[in-house]
């Protein structure tokens, strides 16, 4: 490390002022602080600092994504094969789950950074590492079979038009990731709903090739119950692919089909155990999403018409992305609101809104997505609000030493 | 009784270092500095020049706009040199002491037969003015504006903070003194908080004012988060705010007759050898206080004061006006950590959950530890900022200079030094007490 050091503090001339390479400097200002902790020492203000910084609060996001990365992963695969009717063993499958997304992964961090890093240079300032957490976001959240060039186009767009313009990290109104997201749903939708998406049918890089078996159907669980013909949620039973019934357990756990980072509630909540316990995210965001999906289920299942209006709560916490979203997407600092009375209303509206979308739209089982931008659009307006009745309060405090004073 | 408040939000950063409650000697210097710069919001015009001869109370300059308003040399002595900096600013003014300690007779006083107008102008010129502050601005209080009420801060929760329990000792009746002179420049009333540990009888039994116990982490101990939970400072209002060291100088004057600068000073920090108490006048040189002392073979940081709000010194540098405390700590320039990120190092310490927090003292150095960013993380700066004020979206207003706002967000409640803590947990590296000092000082320009 020493040697590294060294070699470092030799070739930094070049990236300074006036150096031959100083049109790479936030380049290589930010493999050097990826390496070693910068030894800037404070100027003005106070002489201590607290050790936690920018990488490391998003350090703790990915760690936090990983479990629910890795059994995405698995089950792309574990779908797969129960697909094409072999039975492989569980590292095989984990390994062609992992070779189908790792190329999505290195797209959209190739896409994003490299933005992220031309749009530092330009502007001279440091690299920002909100792109870490939407990087790894974006492939976690499109189905398994989005084609690379959309998943490097929806990048680009999402990281130009929904944050550089902006004024980058930390100014950016909607979440990046989402973004990402909501322009494929728009622009390919048959690539981003349906029953043919979320199960990698066909071979990747040659591994795991076969036929489909007949009966197969991909259609996620929620997609099943919103297009049912069964009348009532007792008639209805959901199905796995190759039509045997799901049970809560693959629900929980994640062997469903999905979008790789929604299936396992299990994965996700041990994200949100590590999320809570760091204080990286805000734990009444994420409890005030569940208690407004909550409130609104319990709601639809008293005025029921149908099976999906009659479908019980925790099927709802189970499926789709709820979870996730409530989890990763909602709490990120810089678009959810900043006030902490202003986090329970906009969690919990967006809980409302997410379950509103899902049961009375049968054309979209999922509703959380458009549930969070929209309500990432309504953060500011609630802290507004918030922030008035501080004043509010500051003005009355005023008024009342004037009225007393002129008499 | 005293009123008890009890304060939740704030931080106990666990920093090495504490002073031993012991008074370990004197320190004196062959030259003492008075730097103008110590005193917010003051232009200095001086009334010296090299070469003249001062005893201990003659002016060496005054507030431009405020004649009236003169700061003295501590010592007897020779004017030795006036050092200016950029655009002819003036950095120190050294004077040469000649250790007859000659001082000037103000005459001993009986606070309680002045008239207000008498004790203002007794404070006034015998410099001891600039212990008196203001709320808005956080500057040396306008002489000619009568303050609503007057508030003291009987103690320090800052990291390594000295006791004023302990530097109280033996000063009770100074503090009383000045206690009743304050009484005397407002019609409101004067509030003395104190700690709700405080042993000391001068401040639990103090009389002539509203006594107020805090019990809380740091920033209990900032007059500006106690006025804000005993009566909030209002748009056009004036409040005066000292502590209660600074009280003890204003009643030495009145009890002797004369000036006397002199403070007992905490020597702290984890790259202190012997830490303790010292006697010193401001401005004392502190080079003999550090040589055999601190750490050798790393590069240190000296701070006049402590390590949120202190400045920084040279090794060389003196003892700033309204510091009790004198702190080492290594600079961490010459370190280089790998991966700091992905550390699970035992040294590093943060106020949140991201790093193991172990119960020990931490050694920190000077490092920022990350790089600037814009604000990121929410709910940071709230968890330490115990006053009815939303602190991030006053420094946003502050930042884009956005005067109704900042007037509706509560800047006239706050000083630089409450956002210290702030300063210390960002995790986006921002520099909020400059922020706040600069908003502080254009939105004075821009409104008076």
């Amino acid at each position: 490390m020493r040697a590294l050091r060294k070699y470092l503090d030799k070739i930094k001339p070049n990236f300074e002022e006036g150096g031959k390479l100083h049109w790479l400097y936030s380049t290589f200002e930010a493999f050097e602080s990826f390496l070693f902790v910068p030894n800037t020492t404070s100027k003005s203000g106070v002489h201590i600092h607290d050790a936690r910084d920018s990488k490391r609060t998003m350090v703790i996001v990915i760690i936090a994504l990983i479990p629910a990365l890795l059994v995405g992963m698995y089950n792309v695969g574990l779908q797969h094969y129960m697909a094409i009717g072999q039975e492989v063993s569980w590292f095989t499958q984990f390994l062609y789950g992992l070779i189908a997304m790792l190329p999505q992964i290195v797209v959209s961090y190739a896409v994003g950074l490299g933005i992220e890093f031309a749009v530092a240079q330009v502007k001279k300032e440091e690299v920002a590492e909100g792109f870490l957490v939407s990087g790894i976001l974006i492939p976690m959240i499109l189905p398994v079979d989005t084609p690379l060039w959309m998943i490097a186009l929806a990048t680009a767009f999402a990281v130009v038009f929904a944050k550089e313009v902006f004024g980058g990290t930390g100014y950016n109104v909607f979440n990046v990731a989402l973004v990402a997201r909501a322009f494929l749903f728009f622009s390919y939708p048959s690539k981003m709903s349906g029953d043919q998406v979320w199960v990698r049918t066909a071979d990747t890089f040659g591994m795991g090739g076969g036929t489909v078996l007949d009966g197969y159907s991909g259609a996620t669980p929620l997609g099943q119950i919103a297009t049912t013909e069964a009348a009532s949620f007792s008639g209805f039973t959901f199905q796995g692919i190759t039509g045997q019934p799901l049970s809560i357990s693959d629900m929980f756990f994640g062997f469903i089909p999905g979008s790789i980072g929604e299936v396992s509630t299990f994965a996700i909540l041990l994200g949100a155990i590590l999320l809570i316990a760091t204080g990286v995210g805000s734990w009444k965001t994420m409890l005030a999403v569940f208690l407004g999906g909550g409130v609104t289920v319990l709601i639809t299942n008293l005025f029921a018409q149908n099976a999906l209006m009659e479908m019980p709560m925790h099927y709802h916490f189970l499926l789709g992305g709820f979870a996730f979203g409530a989890v990763f997407m909602a709490t990120d600092p810089v678009t959810s609101a900043r006030t902490e009375k202003g986090k329970w209303i906009y969690g919990f509206l967006i809980g409302v809104i997410a379950i509103t979308i899902r049961v009375f739209n049968p054309g979209y089982p999922e509703g959380m997505m458009l549930a969070i931008l929209f309500m990432n659009i309504f953060a500011p307006l609630i802290d507004f609000y918030v922030v008035d009745a501080n004043i509010k309060r500051r003005l009355k405090r005023a008024a009342a030493v004037k009225a007393t004073n002129d008499q | 009784m005293a009123k008890r408040i009890k304060i939740k939000k704030g931080l106990r950063i666990p920093l090495l270092g504490e002073p031993d409650e012991r008074l370990l000697g004197t320190v004196t210097s062959e030259q003492v500095r008075i730097c103008p710069e110590d005193y917010p919001g003051v232009t200095p015009r001086l009334t010296v020049k090299v070469g003249d001869t001062v005893k201990a109370g003659s002016p060496l300059f005054h507030e431009k706009d405020h004649p009236e308003m003169v700061f003295v040399s501590p010592v007897s002595g020779v004017v030795a040199e006036v050092e200016r900096g950029e655009r002819r600013r003036i950095l120190n003014i050294a004077i040469k002491s000649d250790r007859l300690n000659e001082r000037i007779e103000f005459g001993e006083k009986e606070v309680s037969n002045l008239s207000p107008e008498e004790v203002k102008g007794a404070i006034l010129e015998a410099g001891l003015w600039f212990a008196i502050r203001q709320r808005p601005y956080d500057i040396v209080a306008l002489p000619d504006r009568s303050p609503r009420d007057i508030f003291v801060t009987g103690f320090d929760s800052s990291p390594l903070a000295p006791s004023y329990d302990f530097i109280l000792q033996g000063q009770e009746e100074e503090l009383q003194v000045g206690l009743n002179a304050l009484a005397k420049l407002t019609a409101g009333k004067v509030y003395l908080s104190i700690s709700a540990n405080s042993t000391s009888r001068a401040l639990k039994q103090a009389k002539n004012v509203e006594l107020y116990e805090f019990d809380g982490p740091h920033p209990a101990g900032n007059v500006g988060v106690q006025i804000n939970h005993i009566k909030p400072v209002n748009r056009g209002e004036v409040v005066w705010t000292l502590n209660a060291l600074n009280v003890v100088l204003i009643g030495r004057l009145f009890k002797n007759g004369t000036v006397d600068l002199t403070r007992t000073v905490a020597l702290t920090g984890s790259e202190v050898k012997e830490k303790g108490y010292y006697k010193m006048l401001i401005g004392t040189e502190l080079s003999s206080l550090f040589k055999g002392n601190v750490t050798e073979g790393i590069s240190l940081r000296y701070i006049s004061g402590n390590p949120l709000t202190g400045r920084k010194i040279e090794e060389d540098g003196v003892l700033r006006a309204y510091d009790a405390q004198v702190t080492v700590i290594p600079e961490g320039d010459d370190v280089h950590e790998v991966l700091g990120w992905a550390s699970l190092s035992p040294k590093r310490y943060s106020a949140g959950g991201t790093y193991l927090n172990l119960k020990k003292r931490y050694r920190m150095d000077a490092r920022l530890l990350g790089g600037p960013r814009a604000i990121i993380v929410s709910n940071e700066y709230d968890k330490v900022f115990p006053m009815d004020i939303f602190p991030e979206q006053l420094i946003k207003a502050t930042l884009a200079f956005n005067i109704e706002k900042m007037e509706r967000l509560g800047i006239y409640e706050v000083a630089p030094e409450d956002f210290a803590l702030c300063e210390f947990v960002d995790t986006s590296k921002l520099e909020l007490q400059r922020i706040i000092r600069t908003g502080l000082d254009l939105l004075r320009k821009e409104v008076e």
